[in-house]
């Protein structure tokens, strides 16, 4: 799997990604700066985690308008599969590549904690590692993670099974209101999404921290696990 | 009249904080008036904050050399050999005055400042831990602190994308006035590759990165070097304001250029910002130095040259470059976005000379503006004795008693605070805050640990400034050996009241007189600190009153090999022994406190020959795999420890009776030191003739096993209620609702 990182200034979690992209496939991905205005041959490009120009406007607005973008939007347009978390999925919102937005937390406060989520379409190369309705642990945090999209378009992520990940108690159950198993106050307990055609995946929490048991678990792998299996060719 | 209409006179060197004697001292080293900027430079340079004026005859008694110390006390932070070539870098730092007068910004700031002293010295940062005192609950602005202070280290913490691993949160109404916010980072480099302050080679360009310079926090260091009284709020213009953001290129944009051989010197700006970088830089290369000050990043227009050497803007950072590296240098920051200009060049003056607009604003000899700096050897006044403990007996019972204990603001979980810091960022973190005694990360690419806490008793410290010095020192060793980690070296935040105050003064002197003992007797030495005085507010009578002595500790232990530690969660079987001995003091502990309602008696004493020895056994058994868990005795005796390990693993245990000939709340609430709980498989009788060999106090407390927390009578505490009663007082105190963090 040949896989590519960007990074925007203020992006911090690309170590992270990277560690995890090489301990699951063997291989170490490329780092990409942002102002690339060329793409090397790639399986698989990740916008990961962070704060890319300070959050300071919205959430990834300002890297949704940096030179790569446009290359990323390219990729997409032919049929490249992005892994947008965590501040990665605010930058495919801000760029409309996926739909939807990311609000602040109900609380308004940045949480940091674990949370469990539930696979709710294996169908997809970023599910493929688990079963439809696996249940997995994995860290959160962000002080924006708060999904919401307008009815219509939840009514298409519904109807087309593009919810790929929710937010679930340990026994599995989702439900939006309830701030233990929900903790961001998300739309229909929604933590990842994935595009019409499947290509483009947006999560607000982190699996790539938990690729190691030393670090609590390996909740994380199928993930990668799942994406080697699509790119094995 | 504006300041820069005024000219220097003794008067307005008071000022600026500084004493009619110093004010002599300048005109002598001067031998004229000085100017506007020369007496800014002055002032903040033998500022107690940047001079340590009151406290430097004593910090040099603590121990600071072992093989493995690599820098002590000197350089921007500690640096230590932790294998395999690398080292870790660290430091505490407080930001005291600064938060209480803005919390959100103070504590942003504290954090931004010292990951600056971790990086500047050529370390990435890989954690940071903070020690935060807050006032009594139930003041009405605590909780406004709390919240300002925990947003502001999460919201600077979480976007450089450093971890927050750990740390403490205690209360007490001496903190009410004054809250204190120390702030500790630890960062790993290679050791051929650390860098250090002295400017050297003449004619090399000094060259400012970062932020623009603006007007905020001129005078900062003067600020936390005197009381606050009344008028601290209208303080609120010395406070920085911080920019994570920047901060974060500011650490990627140096560690790559860090990574060639352009460097010569490097510090950052801190306190005192350009005043202090560029004097103890030049200061300690034994050159001189000249400064341009047209040539600096200004963000606003109009700026003196004294308001430019005294502004403490944040993200910035001097350097002294090999002339012909500068415009490699110049395109690494530049590709950070970030600015970067040439602002002065070493000289052979040995001064110190700063023009701006073709006038020279300053031109001071470095060498007397070092050594002549002032020393006080400050009086002492005879400490006052502890009060007797007075009558114990226990109203409750024991399982009231615990109830209370582990809901009470100083033992409830911190999970309100820690649920909003960053602890993972990075992949590294394997211990976060309330899995293990100390914090452990691994150290990228390596098998390497690093085991992290930071430790104090201000009750002990109060009631005996010399044991409770010696039992903070002695409870971050035990933290750290209780993860089965070898602990290296301490940084030291050293909190206190007004040094002028000769019962102050004691407290200080007594407390380092004791950390001195510990850390020699347990070949820990201090590799870096900080000194923070006059921690105390005026009352509208003006009566002071001063914090309780907080000689805040942070401890850096090392794990060859990360795989062999342990945490502390309460297995599913085994046997809960107790190693150390008993004599159930409650003195100052908090079974006293939170159920009779009394802070008297004597601090604990740390029997420190027992500890080392008791602390070697723990990590030897740990080493051999006998551990199953641990957790170090601390606050609240042996029953909230084991209630804790509980808490943390969902496994529960059932406790025997001790037969220990004492009152059961002296047994189960005393807090004698050098004591841990260890998890072991099996019926540990192994363990126990071991121990009798080594002369090593070990018992029996209990199997492990079943649900909840059993009491030798055989009363059962669930462990969903223990849960529920640790968790209530944060959530409910700030008013949101209680959420749950999946427990793995």
């Amino acid at each position: 799997m040949k896989a590519g990182i960007v990074v925007f200034p203020g992006t911090n979690r690309e170590r992270d990604m990277a560690i995890a992209l090489r301990v699951v496939s063997g291989r170490a991905p490329k780092m990409l700066w942002h102002r690339e205005t060329s793409l090397p041959d790639l399986d698989l490009i990740v916008l990961p985690g962070g704060f890319s120009y300070g959050d300071y406007l919205r959430c990834g607005a300002m890297a949704a308008h940096s030179p790569i973008m446009r290359e990323i939007r390219k990729f997409v347009s032919e049929g490249g599969y992005v892994l947008g978390v965590c501040n990665g999925f605010q930058i495919l919102t801000e760029t409309k590549i996926l739909p939807g937005a990311l609000l602040k937390n109900t609380e308004l406060r940045f949480l940091s904690q674990d949370c469990f989520l539930r696979v709710d379409n294996a169908e997809t190369p970023f599910t493929a590692g688990w079963q439809k309705n696996d249940v997995f642990r994995a860290p959160l945090a962000h002080g924006d993670g708060n999904y919401v999209a307008d009815e219509k378009t939840l009514e298409q992520l519904e109807g087309e099974g593009r919810i790929a990940f929710r937010y679930v108690s340990s026994a599995g159950i989702a439900c939006s209101e309830d701030r233990k198993s929900n903790p961001n106050g998300s739309v229909n307990a929604i933590a990842g999404i994935v595009s019409a055609d499947g290509r483009v995946c947006g999560m607000m929490p982190h699996p790539e921290d938990l690729v190691d048991p030393l670090m609590g678990g390996e909740d994380g792998r199928p993930l990668f696990e799942g994406l080697m299996e699509a790119f094995i060719r | 009249m504006s300041l820069k209409q005024k000219v220097a006179d003794a008067a307005l060197a008071r000022e600026f904080g500084l004493s009619d004697d110093e004010y002599d001292r300048v005109l002598a080293i001067m031998s004229r008036t000085p100017s506007l900027t020369e007496l800014g430079i002055f002032s903040v340079m033998w500022s107690e904050h940047c001079s340590y004026k009151s406290s430097r005859k004593w910090l040099r008694t603590l121990p600071t050399t072992a093989p493995w110390v690599i820098h002590g006390p000197g350089e921007n932070a500690g640096v230590v050999d932790i294998g395999q070539g690398l080292a870790a870098v660290f430091k505490m730092e407080s930001h005291n005055h600064p938060s209480f007068i803005e919390p959100y910004q103070g504590a942003a700031t504290g954090v931004g400042g010292i990951l600056r002293d971790v990086f500047t010295m050529g370390a990435r940062p890989v954690a940071n831990l903070n020690a935060l005192r807050f006032g009594s609950p139930e003041n009405s602005r605590t909780r406004q602190i709390v919240d300002g202070v925990v947003r502001g280290i999460g919201g600077y913490g979480n976007c450089v994308g450093v971890p927050t691993v750990g740390g403490e949160v205690n209360f007490h109404s001496a903190y009410d006035g004054n809250p204190l916010v120390n702030a500790m980072t630890v960062g790993v480099a290679r050791q051929d590759r650390i860098f250090l302050s002295a400017a050297a080679g003449i004619g090399n360009p000094v060259v400012y990165v970062g932020s623009k310079t603006g007007r905020d926090g001129i005078h900062g260091a003067t600020m936390s070097s005197a009381e606050f009284d009344e008028h601290a709020l209208a303080k609120r213009p010395t406070v920085q304001v911080g920019d994570p953001f920047v901060e974060k290129l500011l650490i990627e944009a140096c560690l790559e250029l860090m990574a060639t051989d352009a460097i010569v010197a490097i510090q950052d700006m801190g306190a005192a910002g350009l005043t202090s970088s560029s004097v103890e830089m030049a200061g300690k290369g034994n050159v001189g130095i000249e400064l341009d000050l047209d040539a600096v990043p200004q963000r606003e227009s109009g700026m003196t040259a004294y308001e430019m050497m005294l502004s403490e803007s944040q993200e910035r950072m001097l350097m002294v470059l090999k002339p012909e590296c500068t415009d490699l240098a110049r395109t690494i920051f530049e590709k950070w976005e970030l600015d970067f200009a040439v602002i002065g060049h070493l000289t052979d003056t040995g001064r110190i000379v700063v023009t701006h607009k073709g006038e020279i604003e300053a031109d001071i000899p470095l060498a007397p503006l070092a050594d002549q700096a002032p020393i006080y050897d400050r009086s002492i006044a005879p400490l006052v004795p502890p009060e007797p403990v007075g009558p114990v007996h226990d109203p409750v019972g024991l399982e009231q008693s615990l109830i209370k204990l582990i809901g009470c603001p100083d033992l409830a979980s911190r999970a309100w605070v820690w649920n909003q810091y960053d602890s993972t960022v990075g992949g590294q973190t394997v211990r976060r805050p309330g899995r293990a005694d100390a914090a452990i990360v691994r150290v990228e690419d390596t098998s390497i640990g690093l085991a992290l806490t930071t430790d104090c008793t201000p009750r002990y410290c109060h009631a005996n400034p010399k044991a409770g010095g010696a039992q903070a020192v002695a409870e971050a060793w035990r933290n750290i050996t209780a993860t089965g980690a070898t602990p290296l070296a301490v940084t030291d935040n050293l909190n206190f009241g007004n040094p002028e105050k000769p019962e102050v003064m004691a407290q200080f002197v007594a407390a380092i007189e004791g950390m001195g003992e510990a850390c020699r007797a347990l070949d820990f030495p201090v590799v870096s600190g900080n000194v923070s005085l006059y921690n105390q507010t005026r009352n509208p009578d003006e009566s002071a009153r001063a914090i309780l002595p907080t000689p805040a500790i942070g401890g850096l232990g090392v794990l060859a090999d990360v795989e062999k530690h342990v945490g502390m969660a309460m297995p599913e079987s085994g046997t809960l022994l107790l190693i150390g001995e008993t004599k159930g003091h409650l003195g100052q502990s908090l079974w006293l406190r939170e159920v009779l309602g009394r802070e008297t008696g004597d601090a604990p004493m740390v029997d420190l020959a027992a500890e080392r020895r008791n602390g070697d056994f723990v990590r030897e058994q740990i080493a051999s795999g006998a551990v199953l868990a641990c957790h170090d005795v601390s606050d609240g005796g042996i029953l909230v420890g084991v209630a804790e390990m509980i808490m943390a693993g969902g496994h529960g245990c059932e406790l025997e009776p001790p037969q220990s000939g004492m009152r059961p709340e002296a047994f189960w609430f005393g807090e004698d030191q050098g004591r841990y709980l260890l998890a072991v498989p099996g019926d540990g009788q192994e363990l126990l003739s071991m121990a009798r060999a080594r002369g090593i106090a070990l018992r029996v407390l209990g199997r492990i096993g079943g649900d909840g927390l059993t009491l030798p009578s055989g009363a059962t505490i669930s462990t969903p209620r223990l849960v529920a009663v640790n968790d209530a007082f944060f959530p409910a105190w700030m008013g949101v609702d209680a959420f749950e963090a999946a427990r793995p």
